[in-house]
């Protein structure tokens, strides 16, 4: 019989993911924040909610309905990281927790209930502590079984505890709508057979039930009736391996801190190697004097060595442009790992690409974080767009598909020199006066000599274009109009010349 | 002749002995060589690169890229020093593979100790060293030790010791565009390589660098565009 299923506690911290980002970006707790997955709506503050903003909605129309909102991007990672500090508090209090999601974790209630007196003592107890550790207005409910004991934290209730006694779930589950169950298919085909609430559902017969909807439906039948076969399962707390480093007074030297955190990074490697892990994403967090934080995330296209977590975190502080004062807390926490066999050298080693990739570090070591990169093609209409350079080691992020068509580009030959910095020339004709192009895009004049920055003089025995460019007219802080000629000098190198509103440049060199 | 030799400098006279010397003998039983272009083979001594050697590109990016084509293509890897300007795009088109190509754009002061580092990683370097750089004789010769032991190549955009060869592009023709018309489409070069290995003669090369499908090859017909200095030259060499 599953009847006898286990009284549950239930925490649960409200729109808890919304609450942790904006937290993490010092949004107060009263604005209006949204969570944007893929242009929709995953989450929203009660603040949004009360302009009417959903869950689902499209972008566009939650900005409409609500000026000044904040969009964020959805960071799951983020909220189990600010629900941790609440989550190893309760586990300090009350050991035996079961991680729901984050925001919502369960225990057993028949322990606390037992050393705090009653299960409302144990309850008061767990808001009590959840608040003191940054989870405000969390609420809690008392049931048997997970599903009702959920529902009930989640139940509006003033008193912000809820508890429903032994006999009573059938009772309690009763007049809540079926959509409760989180079941789409479900919640829209019950309603419209007639059954509109958890009561009606679970009056009906389980065989015809298990006929009609499969294991699925009948599984869920039992949950409506107040039958959860689901046990908490206690959580083992994780290891903490991360790398905390003080520093007092306040370091203001990169190679200080650097030197400071060797031995607590070859610490961090030899941890993670006991527990048979290693590292392929570390993320470093800066701590300075006046309270402001510099974080980052570091790939490594293998697995960290001591050396090189060291290296990442000087690159750290000497791109840190948020840090104004000294540093007081480094802090090295593994981001990803991958258990250690994955990344075992073989016994003759893994061949030539090992020696590149250790010969690619050495440099990378000697030269920073972006003294190494790898180049990759992408999509646009100007040479310098057409291309993007990646550090060794991190995850190409393709801003503009290659594949589409980019009318305007230029036709093959690609220029084999592409301007890092674009030069500033002058372009004159054959009377000396600066080459112009009209409203029509017409030349003022053949263009017969350019002029280089350091005052070379370049005639010109071909040239051919303009071509116009206008580039994001949509957009005023990102449109660019320009015009663009190709033009051969005399020594036979060819060269692209861009007309914009501040004059001429060579962007690349057909050499 | 006497008197051109007179104003020499002592050191580049004894330098210019030194490597005519070298010229004619091998350095080595037997020469492993890379896979090179066909563009090229005609312009390099010994008809490839040479594992283990150095050369000199002047003036001409593609030209360079031309260079790694070969390597690239047979799977090593290759690396670009010191050209922050490089088009990423002429080098795909060139035929390099981007997935093997890394690129050092600013080494700066430690440009030599990055060349000798990635010596032991990757099979063709292309450097630029820096305004004003000399390398020195030990500098080159500890790193010519490794380049031979690690079977690599170096080429060098500016003057480089004990070059096997040195390429430059010295005409350039462009086609498909004229006076305000047309649009850059392919690009007829004479190639003009100078090597000790031939005491002192010039060889040159009319290449398609590229032709109007992208492609580097060698110009097969003489009147595919020849000019007549180029015959000059041909006839002298």
């Amino acid at each position: 019989m599953t009847g006898s299923a286990p009284r549950l506690l239930v925490l649960h911290a409200p729109d808890w993911g919304v609450r942790a980002q904006s937290r993490l970006l010092g949004i107060r707790d009263e604005a209006s924040v949204v969570l944007i997955a893929r242009g929709r709506v995953v989450a929203c503050s009660p603040a949004a909610r009360a302009e009417g903003v959903r869950s689902g909605m499209r972008q566009r129309e939650a900005q409409g309905r609500c000026p000044g909102l904040h969009v964020l991007r959805e960071d799951p990672g983020s909220w189990v990281r600010a629900f941790e500090p609440v989550l190893a508090a309760l586990d300090d209090a009350l050991p035996g927790w079961h991680l729901l999601r984050p925001g919502t974790a369960a225990i057993r209630v028949r322990g606390p209930a037992r050393y705090y007196g009653s299960e409302k003592a144990a309850a008061r107890t767990v808001v009590a502590l959840a608040e003191q550790h940054g989870a405000a207005d969390a609420r809690v409910g008392i049931a048997a079984g997970l599903f009702a004991a959920e529902l009930a934290a989640r139940a509006p209730d003033p008193d912000r505890v809820r508890i429903v006694t032994g006999g009573s779930t059938a009772a309690f589950l009763a007049p809540l709508p079926v959509g409760v169950l989180g079941d789409d298919e479900l919640g829209s085909l019950l309603p419209r057979l007639g059954i509109r609430t958890l009561g009606a559902f679970a009056a009906l017969d389980p065989d015809d039930v298990a006929a009609r909807f499969g294991p699925g439906g009948a599984r869920l039948h039992l949950l409506a009736r107040g039958r959860d076969p689901r046990p908490a399962t206690p959580r083992i707390p994780p290891k903490d391996i991360d790398a905390v480093i003080d520093f007092e007074p306040a370091a203001e030297r990169v190679d200080e801190v650097a030197f400071g955190v060797r031995a607590a990074c070859g610490e961090f490697v030899r941890e993670l190697l006991a527990a048979r892990l290693v590292c392929t994403a570390v993320r470093v967090e800066l701590h300075g004097d006046r309270g402001e934080v510099d974080e980052r995330v570091w790939l490594h296209p293998r697995s960290f060595g001591p050396s090189e977590v060291v290296d990442r975190v000087r690159w750290q502080l000497q791109a840190a442009e948020e840090l104004r004062s000294g540093v007081v807390r480094v802090r090295v926490s593994p981001e990803a790992v991958d258990p250690v066999h994955v990344h075992e050298a073989g016994l003759w080693g893994t061949g030539p690409e090992e020696r590149v990739h250790s010969a690619l570090s050495r440099v990378q070591a000697m030269l920073g974080h972006r003294g190494v990169l790898t180049p990759q093609l992408s999509g646009g209409r100007r040479p310098a767009d057409r291309q993007q350079l990646v550090p060794w080691g991190d995850r190409p992020v393709s801003v503009r598909e290659r594949t589409q068509p980019w009318p305007g580009a230029l036709p093959d030959p690609p220029p084999s020199t592409v301007y890092e910095v674009p030069r500033p020339v002058r372009v004159e004709d054959a009377a000396g006066q600066p080459v112009t192009i009209g409203d029509r895009g017409l030349v003022s004049a053949a263009p017969s000599i350019i002029v280089s920055q350091t005052g070379t003089r370049r005639d010109l025995t071909a040239w051919a274009g303009p071509w116009p460019l206008d580039e994001r007219w949509w957009d005023p802080a990102s449109a660019r109009s320009a015009h663009r000629l190709q033009a051969v000098d005399t020594t036979g190198c060819a060269w692209l010349l861009v007309l914009d509103d501040a004059g001429w440049w060579a962007e690349g060199r057909y050499d | 002749m006497f008197d051109a030799v007179s104003e020499l400098s002592r050191e580049e006279r004894i330098r210019g002995l030194q490597e005519r010397i070298q010229g004619m003998q091998a350095t080595r039983l037997d020469e492993r060589t890379l896979p090179t272009s066909e563009a090229l083979s005609e312009l390099l001594p010994g008809g490839a690169l040479q594992a283990g050697g150095g050369y000199v590109v002047d003036g001409s990016t593609a030209l360079a890229l031309e260079m790694l084509r070969g390597p690239s293509g047979a799977g090593s890897w290759c690396a670009i020093v010191g050209l922050p300007d490089l088009g990423v795009e002429a080098a795909a088109a060139a035929g390099i593979a981007l997935d093997r190509l890394v690129l050092v754009p600013h080494p700066g002061e430690h440009w030599l100790a990055v060349v000798s580092a990635l010596v032991d990683a990757v099979a063709v370097i292309l450097v630029r060293p820096p305004q004003g750089a000399r390398v020195g004789d030990a500098a080159s010769t500890r790193l010519a030790a490794r380049l031979r032991r690690r079977e690599g190549v170096l080429i060098s955009t500016t003057s480089w010791p004990r070059a096997q060869a040195r390429l430059a592009v010295t005409e350039s023709d462009w086609a498909g565009i004229g006076s305000g018309f047309g649009h850059l489409a392919a690009r007829q070069v004479t190639v003009a390589s100078a090597s000790p290995a031939w005491q002192g003669r010039i060889r040159a090369r009319r290449l398609w660098l590229p032709d109007r499908e992208g492609r580097v090859a060698p110009v097969r017909s003489r009147h595919d565009g020849a000019s007549p200095a180029l015959q000059a030259v041909q006839r002298g060499a």
